[in-house]
């Protein structure tokens, strides 16, 4: 029943999002389970919510340490919304839904 | 038993205290509260390093910016795009802008390990510093992560050999930083702070913890100049030094007379103390004279008078100081007390000191350097520098101004022990008349006359009437 209410909730406050485009990146550092969790749950929201709209594009740090330093990535992992702007950061292994969506401005809080 | 292998930081003094530096491939905190010279303290560390030990650095900012990092190396005089460019010092800049993060479920720090050792391989770091890694604490909420991480963050930098320099935030109360990293960093922990006493700041280091070395105990005062930062050792208060036999006539024949025809001992302190208009700064004048018509080389510490307006007034009595400063044997320092606070002084004395090395130094007047500290720093500084003077062999005299009987000062700062011969001038009134008397109240290891003579200025200088 939970997950009934909530989804109501997120059709009821989502925003009017259907002509923007969504670069999102992911930042961890080689396979971890906390990696894979983020980068599992990354899809599934944005196939819920942004089919069509979205790419993302993950950067492993262990392969590519300079990049670290651009978009300031100090914990792992980091989720960064480059477009739109203005840039927005997400770290943790996005588990909690509503966060996430919250925190990429796809829903309101 | 396992040597523990220390590093220099190239900070002066700071070395010495601590028989070698920091610890190396340890971390050590550096703890103070804002303005306490943390920064510097890491800069300096990492500069000379780079510069001097071929010890490339990494400095890792959580604080300030690139540019604001770079005009303070270049406030030491370094260039920092220049050490940058050659590979010997590498600056990273991590900021934690909360408002743009938001959080969900586990995460760990491992993007700042990675951007660590990255920055680190480049440039083949020896050396580390963060600064101040407890900027974190404001940036993200999950203290718990981030205690575990950065535990973990200092046990790596051991293992990989590095010596880093944490700096950390001064907490309330007991609490040497905010987040306690004292509890992880525990091989070496440093504290430094920033006291102001009548509008002088007096800046201290002090060395809590020195796991498997001894160090030096108590407080240290230290400053920054235009060479950095210095800290001053106290030096040996075991009082070993060598002591002379030798005498060394004052200047004033009479007054020879007095002290068993010999005059001071040699490498001893003097102290001559006087209301105004006594002859304190004659008597330095006389001294110096007869120093320099040896051949000696004096050092003059002027806390009063101009060297012009001295040089002039001694013409009037005898004394032609210009003609001793030509032939480079004496110098003059003239200085305004309220310039630096009692500490630089003395630091500052010190390294006019090593580089003319005088066999006798005046200071005219001390009560004026008296002026900008407490009684209690004024005791300490005093043993400092006179212990300094007697470990090179330097003959002193002090003058200083008194009001009325003429020992206050001597009794106030308590400096009558550490002194060994003192003079004490007065004005009497005989009459309708006002005479300077001289009274040498003490001097160690010799007779000398309990007499009281009746100074008087003559354009021969100097003269004492018993």
């Amino acid at each position: 029943m939970g997950s009934i209410r909530m989804a109501k909730k997120i059709t009821k406050q989502k925003k009017d999002t259907k002509d923007k485009k969504w670069e999102l990146r992911l930042y961890v550092a080689g396979n971890t389970p906390k990696s894979i969790v983020a980068i599992d749950n990354l899809k599934k929201y944005c196939e819920e919510h942004l089919a069509g709209q979205y790419s993302i594009d993950v950067v492993d740090l262990l392969v590519n340490p300079e990049l670290a330093e651009g978009d300031q990535i100090l914990a792992i992992p980091t989720l960064v919304r480059k477009i739109p702007l203005p840039i927005r950061k997400i770290i943790g292994d996005l588990s909690d839904k509503e966060k996430v969506l919250v925190g990429l401005d796809i829903i309101s809080a | 038993m396992e040597i523990l292998e220390k590093i220099p930081t190239g900070i002066r003094g700071f070395d010495e205290i601590t028989e070698g530096g920091l610890p190396k491939a340890r971390c050590t905190l550096v703890a103070g509260g804002p303005g306490s010279g943390k920064t510097m303290f890491a800069m300096q560390f990492l500069l000379n390093g780079a510069i001097n030990y071929d010890e490339p650095g990494v400095f890792m900012s959580f604080e300030e910016k690139k540019e604001d990092l770079a005009k303070n190396f270049s406030s030491l005089g370094f260039d920092i795009n220049e050490l940058a460019a050659q590979k010997k010092v590498s600056i990273d800049y991590v900021r934690v802008e909360r408002k743009e993060i938001s959080e969900t479920g586990e995460y760990d720090l491992e993007g700042l390990f990675v951007r660590l050792d990255y920055a680190i391989k480049k440039i083949g770091a020896k050396r580390v510093v963060l600064d101040t890694v407890e900027s974190l604490f404001a940036g993200l909420s999950n203290g718990a992560i981030l205690r575990a991480e950065l535990r973990r963050l200092f046990e790596w930098l051991k293992d990989n050999g590095m010596t880093a320099v944490i700096t950390g935030e001064k907490g309330d109360g007991a609490a040497i930083t905010r987040q306690g990293l004292e509890e992880y960093v525990s091989d070496c922990v440093v504290v430094l702070d920033n006291r102001i006493y009548d509008q002088v700041a007096t800046r201290r280091l002090r060395i809590i913890k020195y796991r498997g070395s001894v160090h030096g105990q108590g407080e240290y005062p230290f400053l920054f100049d235009e060479l950095g930062m210095s800290v001053l050792p106290v030096s040996s208060l075991k009082l070993e030094h060598k002591v002379s036999e030798e005498h060394i006539l004052t200047g004033v024949k009479d007054l020879d007379a007095m002290m068993d025809d010999v005059g001071y001992f040699k490498g001893s302190t003097i102290l001559v103390t006087g209301s105004a208009g006594t002859g304190k700064s004659t008597m330095s004048a006389s001294f110096t004279e007869a120093a320099c018509k040896r051949g000696e080389k004096v050092l003059y510490f002027s806390f009063e008078e101009s060297p012009r307006q001295l040089k002039r007034n001694m013409r009037s009595v005898g004394i032609d100081l210009e003609k001793y400063e030509k032939q480079g044997l004496l110098k003059f320092h003239a200085t305004r007390p309220t310039e630096y606070g009692l500490e630089s002084h003395l630091l500052l004395m010190q390294r006019a000191i090593q580089e003319g090395k005088p066999s006798v130094v005046i200071i005219d007047p001390l009560s004026n350097l008296v002026m900008v500290g407490t009684l209690l720093d004024v005791k300490s500084i005093l043993i400092r520098l006179v212990d300094y003077l007697k470990d090179w062999g330097i003959t002193a005299m002090f003058s200083s101004l008194t009001s009325g009987t003429g020992t206050e000062f001597g009794t106030i700062a308590g400096i009558s022990s550490i002194i060994d011969s003192w003079i004490v001038l007065r004005d009497m009134r005989e009459g309708r008349e006002i005479k300077r008397e001289l009274i040498v109240l003490k001097s160690r290891g010799m007779p000398h006359s309990r007499k009281i003579g009746q100074l008087v200025f003559t354009d021969g200088g100097l003269k004492i009437l018993t």
